[in-house]
């Protein structure tokens, strides 16, 4: 195991952060500040409770969500892309460092990121609105399973893409939509029936679910059923880059 | 002979689109020499190199270095080699400094400050260790990706066009500092398609074409082997024509009638010049000096590339 080529890029990448902190933090928390101001008090002064819970606090999980699943996958997508774009690749590909090694690093760093950034986001919800939670463990459990599981799509994607387009494409056309349309503002019992089956098809669903739940104890779906799917979407992942690092996929001709 | 530190044996390289570019490539590499692969631009010369490195992979055959394969045992091939690439990529807003340890981490060594010093010392880039990347020149980062292929001791390291797009000056330190690798018991093998830089820098040289090594000969001898000489006499008094007497001999006369050239194969039995020097004095024809000139490598390559 080559834990030292694992550090060095664990440690580039986490310095790319902070060289870029004004893209990387400062706007996700500036957006979410934002969804505060307008949902929490357009639409809040309209809905003014969803199962016991003020609209306010009831959207913050959505909200570290949406920025957990879009920042992990940007920042996964970009740290690997990047290299393969200017060509610096050739480093990487001619090091004695395994596939492996090379995922934990540039996961592992993209991970951190989002982590950091969803709980400076739930930092910020304190200023906005009265806040608690339930499960504090199952909270930190869920931020960084699916920062690490959506890391590792947009590692994915940042592989499979080869040109910046691609690259922007995945998280806006699918992931964006699916957030939005999971239940990240509303809870799926505001739904008709039939939007509320159609809702279950929809992956975010089980993951806002499940970390509101860590939150207020409230939920769509049970929350073992929630773990379980994020469980099987890491897997699918796993799976996924299994088969690249073993045909060489877009990485080695 | 030394064991070779680097052998390949049928190598075939075919890309994905169905293009072969390396043919049942053979060639041993030893420990200690600079060995320049010498073609033309789409010869192959960086797809072999990519493939001993790691970044292609083979079609068929086998690499191993220093007695390990590449492909089985990538990570102890890949410790003994540091790459240069042909192209100028760098990370633009990195230091130096940081890019330099960077390289040594992911290579599994431990740091060592004083060593990345020297490091960087040795390509002349220790003042600028601290400037960002982007604000240097094209030939300080050419040095600057040395000193990252360098950065963990490698016993062998591969440079890709070392000396494309840069200027006179700054390729001959890279000679210079190629030729202190070589002291330091580093292997080099270098890719060109100039010649002169082959025939500057080499000990050996591979010369491939169309995905082919057609020839590896030591310079020297590669030479003396293909290499035509010229016998040049500057002549007492200028020459009309060349004389009617000496039409079986390769001559040629000078614009200004105040040389003659005779060609000859330099590894020929008999030169034929004690027969020319008879005739010319049987002639009368008189000169005050005389010298031999070597074809160069640039000859010999074109050749080379017609008959391939
Ligand atoms: N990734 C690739 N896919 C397909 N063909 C390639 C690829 N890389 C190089 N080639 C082709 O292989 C041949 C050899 O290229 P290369 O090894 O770069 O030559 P050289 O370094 O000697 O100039 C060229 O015809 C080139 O177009
Ligand atoms: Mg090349």
């Amino acid at each position: 195991m080559n834990l030292r080529a694992i550090k060095s890029i664990y440690a580039f990448e986490m310095a790319r952060t902070r060289r870029t902190i004004l893209q990387s933090v400062i706007a996700p928390v500036l957006s979410t500040s934002l969804y505060f101001v307008v949902f929490g008090s357009a639409i809040g002064s309209r809905i003014q409770e969803v199962e016991g819970v003020s609209y306010g606090a009831f959207l913050v999980p959505g909200l570290i969500m949406l920025s957990l699943l879009t920042q992990s996958i940007s920042n996964a997508s970009f740290g690997i892309y990047f290299p393969k774009f200017t060509g610096t690749i050739y480093e990487l590909m001619s090091a004695p460092v395994s596939m492996i090694e090379a995922v934990c690093g540039y996961v592992g760093a993209a991970a951190t990121k989002s982590v950091m950034l969803g709980l400076i986001i739930l930092l910020t919800a304190f200023f906005f609105v009265d806040l608690r939670i339930e499960h504090p463990f199952l909270m930190l459990l869920f931020l960084i399973l699916t920062a690490i599981t959506f890391s590792l799509f947009g590692f994915i994607i940042g592989i499979w893409a080869d040109n910046f387009e691609k690259l922007q494409l995945i998280p806006l056309l699918v992931v964006t939509p699916l957030v939005f349309l999971g239940g990240s503002f509303y809870s799926v019992s505001m739904l008709s029936p039939t939007w509320q089956t159609i809702t279950l098809f929809n992956p975010v669903l089980y993951l806002v679910s499940g970390f509101r739940w860590s939150f207020y104890e409230i939920a769509d779906v049970s929350i073992w059923v929630s773990l379980a799917m994020i469980t099987v979407f890491m897997s699918i992942c796993l799976l996924v880059l299994a088969w690249i690092f073993k045909t060489g996929y877009r990485l080695r001709s | 002979m030394p064991e070779p530190i680097v052998s390949i044996r049928d190598l075939n390289k075919t890309y994905k689109g169905g293009y072969q570019a390396l043919k049942n490539i053979n060639l041993d590499i030893y420990p200690g020499e600079i060995i320049a692969l010498l073609g033309p631009n789409g010869a192959g010369k960086t797809t072999l190199i990519s493939t001993i490195c790691g970044i292609n992979q083979p079609t068929s055959g086998t690499v191993t270095v220093g007695g390990y394969d590449t492909v089985r045992d990538y990570r102890e091939t890949r410790s003994l080699i540091g790459l240069v690439p042909q192209e100028l990529t760098t990370d633009s807003f990195e230091t130096p400094w940081v890019t330099v340890s960077f390289s040594r981490g992911l290579f599994n060594k431990p740091k060592d400050p004083a060593y990345i010093e020297s490091v960087l010392k040795d390509v002349a880039l220790w003042e600028k260790k601290d400037n960002k990347i982007i604000t240097l020149s094209g030939g300080m980062k050419r040095r600057l990706l040395i000193a990252k292929a360098l950065s963990h001791e490698p016993r062998i390291l591969f440079l890709d066009e070392p000396t494309a797009g840069v200027d006179v000056e700054l390729r001959r330190d890279m000679w210079r500092l190629v030729h202190r690798l070589r002291e330091n018991g580093v292997t080099v093998i270098l890719t060109t398609h100039y010649i002169e830089e082959a025939e500057e820098m080499a000990d050996r040289v591979a010369v491939i074409a169309n995905g082919e090594i057609t020839l590896v000969d030591e310079k020297q001898a590669l030479m003396q082997k293909l290499g035509k000489k010229q016998l040049i006499l500057d002549l007492s008094q200028p020459l009309e024509a060349l004389p009617e007497s000496l039409p079986d001999f390769d001559l040629k006369l000078s614009e200004d009638n105040l040389q003659l050239i005779y060609t000859f194969e330099s590894q020929g039995e008999r030169t034929g010049i004690t027969r020319l020097m008879e005739a010319l004095r049987d002639e009368g024809i008189q000169f005050n000096d005389l010298r031999t000139a070597q074809s160069s490598l640039e000859e010999i390559f074109v050749q080379l590339v017609e008959e391939a």
